[in-house]
């Protein structure tokens, strides 16, 4: 594995910022604008062949100033072995599609342009894909609340399915179960006990 | 008279679903038709979205078990096996010997009650009804060992971090060994009646061919890639708990049609019968949960005597253990192809994300390809061979 990390750190150069391997798993930063040509070597090298994409998702870390992490598993049936791609993003910078390379792609970035609103270029078909006609919002980013924001009934009176903001008869519990010897955020400064000084 | 417009009245588009018995769950089809033969196909799915992914990223990590049993509800621990595999990577928990062979055990099961649910539900679609009546006789004896493990015929929650939540009576395991000896029969009887009926093959054979490079392209997994001819399952390949200890044979397919999937399946039932036997008949005794105590929590028995394991006890079922910082990729090898859990550890007491691989998936995904020239009614041959189920599909 430590072989297939140089040979790939050696071939693609500049278009990837580094590789790790961290529980015997090979993970590769690679940079965005240059993600077709990466997976096309990672395809087509004899010492790669990761001839199947296996998964494509997005991660959300919103504190950051590119705050998509777009994640591509890759598997090498042939010389079995895996390989993990990732690039970063941000909600208006769009990624350049993989259907040329791999068809399956195309649900998977449905899916991910549906769940987080990552926008993929040249995509011959970006509709959203798990959610409902006429949704609105990204459910997976971790700004949206997990309740979200409209429900569904069948309405007796209209005799149709209709749609209403979402009305929580007892308050949304998140209960926080971090121990206060452990660094939870709530737990009062010594010091000043929660005045400012 | 001869003069009248040509209007093209043989192109059409028909709505299949989203209520269909063919359709194995909620799938909705529109159909783009040139007379009986399928022009395009666009699937819309998610009308079974729950989104248990965002569910699961507000739920400790033991509470986030069950909801894996809902994915492809039909071999619920199968999926719960891929998500403690993470969880256990991450943390460098060893697993019981005991343990492993329960996990290989059930998992051998789960794929005997999804395979049975798609051969028998094929043959329905394509019109034989008897296979069903007599294939589900064995799913609920089968489903019963895993009420008698768990609790639970379906929802089982019993694969937990460490291990499984409890040991099994013998008197179950020697049901179950008397159960294998019974079962092979009774697959001949199913196969009696399909393997070679006229109909059966004439409705499957040359249906929906998938080549190699197709396997490649649409990221095919399990018997989608054996049916086309390539000896590949993660049992053997990447093998994890004992299964490379185990013999079993991996069956494949010549043509890549559905019926050479069919036959694929069928042979590895008799194989998952012959893991099971074999599992039973290694099973050494010992824990079946780790001893880790900051992750597995302690018997009842214990909590009556030591304050410790009270303690554990408590902040087991309330916060939860913690998961150090970290990311990773761990799959089995699901009756229906590869499942995968893509997990991302914040170092808190909840995933930070776990992004669920399923095989139905990508395999539904290439609904449009496979369909293609196809008859209308083979539309339902190809889905059935697909073996779609939508929990794991929608989420």
């Amino acid at each position: 594995m430590e072989d297939l990390k140089t040979h790939i750190l050696e071939a693609l150069g500049s278009a990837v910022n580094g590789a790790e391997i961290s529980f015997g798993e090979l993970v590769l930063h690679a940079r965005r604008e240059e993600i077709v040509k990466t997976m096309a070597f990672l395809r087509d090298d004899p010492l790669c062949r990761f001839t199947t994409l296996i998964d494509l998702c997005g991660v959300d870390y919103p504190e950051r100033e590119r705050r998509f992490d777009v994640v591509y598993h890759m598997l090498s049936m042939h010389l079995n072995h895996r390989i993990r791609i990732k690039i970063t993003t941000d909600e208006d910078t769009a990624v350049h599609t993989l259907i040329g390379l791999f068809p399956n792609a195309n649900w998977y970035e449905r899916e991910a342009f549906d769940m987080y609103g990552i926008a993929f270029d040249e995509h011959p078909d970006l509709r959203r894909l798990l959610t409902d006609y006429g949704f609105e919002g990204y459910p997976l980013r971790k700004d949206f609340p997990l309740t979200g924001f409209v429900e569904v009934r069948y309405d007796e009176e209209r005799k149709s399915v209709i749609y209403e903001p979402v009305n929580l008869p007892q308050e949304f519990r998140d209960f926080d179960f971090m121990s206060p010897w452990e660094g939870a955020k709530y737990v009062l400064d010594e010091e000043t006990k929660g005045e400012e000084a | 008279m001869t003069e009248v417009t040509q209007i093209d009245d043989r192109k059409f588009t028909i709505n299949f679903g989203p209520q269909h018995p063919a359709a194995h769950g909620v799938l909705r089809l529109v159909l783009e038709l040139e007379g009986e033969v399928v022009e395009r196909v666009d699937p819309h799915i998610g009308l079974l979205h729950r989104g248990t992914e965002k569910l699961i990223e507000h739920k400790t990590y033991m509470q986030a078990i069950p909801y894996f049993d809902r994915l492809d509800y039909v071999a619920p621990m199968n999926q719960e096996h891929a998500f403690c595999m993470a969880v256990e990577k991450i943390m460098d928990i060893e697993v019981p010997r005991r343990a492993q062979f329960i996990r290989v055990i059930f998992s051998e099961i789960g794929r005997i009650l999804s395979h049975i649910l798609n051969v028998t539900t094929q043959a329905m679609d394509v019109g034989a009804l008897t296979p069903p009546v007599w294939g589900f006789e064995e799913r609920e004896k089968l489903m019963v060992f895993y009420e008698r493990a768990s609790g639970s015929r379906m929802h089982a929650a019993y694969f937990r971090v460490g291990g499984v939540r409890q040991d099994l009576p013998q008197d179950l395991l020697d049901d179950i060994l008397e159960w294998c000896e019974q079962f092979p029969q009774k697959m001949h009887d199913i196969e009696t009646l399909l393997t070679n009926n006229r109909i059966f093959k004439q409705r499957n054979v040359d249906i929906g061919v998938i080549s190699k490079q197709d396997c490649f392209d649409w990221g095919y997994s399990g018997v989608m890639v054996r049916g086309s001819g390539m000896a590949w399952d993660l049992r053997r390949s990447q093998p994890y708990e004992v299964y490379d200890e185990l013999e079993f044979k991996i069956p494949l397919g010549k043509n890549g049609d559905c019926y050479d999937r069919y036959l694929c399946r069928m042979e590895e039932m008799y194989e998952s019968t012959k893991i099971i036997q074999q599992c039973l008949r290694m099973m050494p005794e010992g824990p079946v949960l780790s001893d880790n105590k900051k992750v597995t929590p302690p018997r009842r028995a214990e909590m009556k005597q030591s304050m410790e394991a009270l303690i554990h006890h408590f902040k087991l079922y309330t916060e939860g253990f913690h998961v150090p910082a970290a990311e990773v990729y761990t799959a089995v090898e699901a009756p229906k192809g590869e499942f995968g859990v893509y997990l991302v550890a914040d170092g808190s007491n909840k995933p930070y994300r776990c992004k669920v691989r399923a095989p139905g998936f990508t395999h539904l995904a290439s609904m449009d390809y496979v369909c293609r020239g196809h008859m209308l009614a083979d539309v339902s041959a190809i889905l059935g061979s697909l073996d779609i189920v939508f929990g794991e599909v929608d989420r």
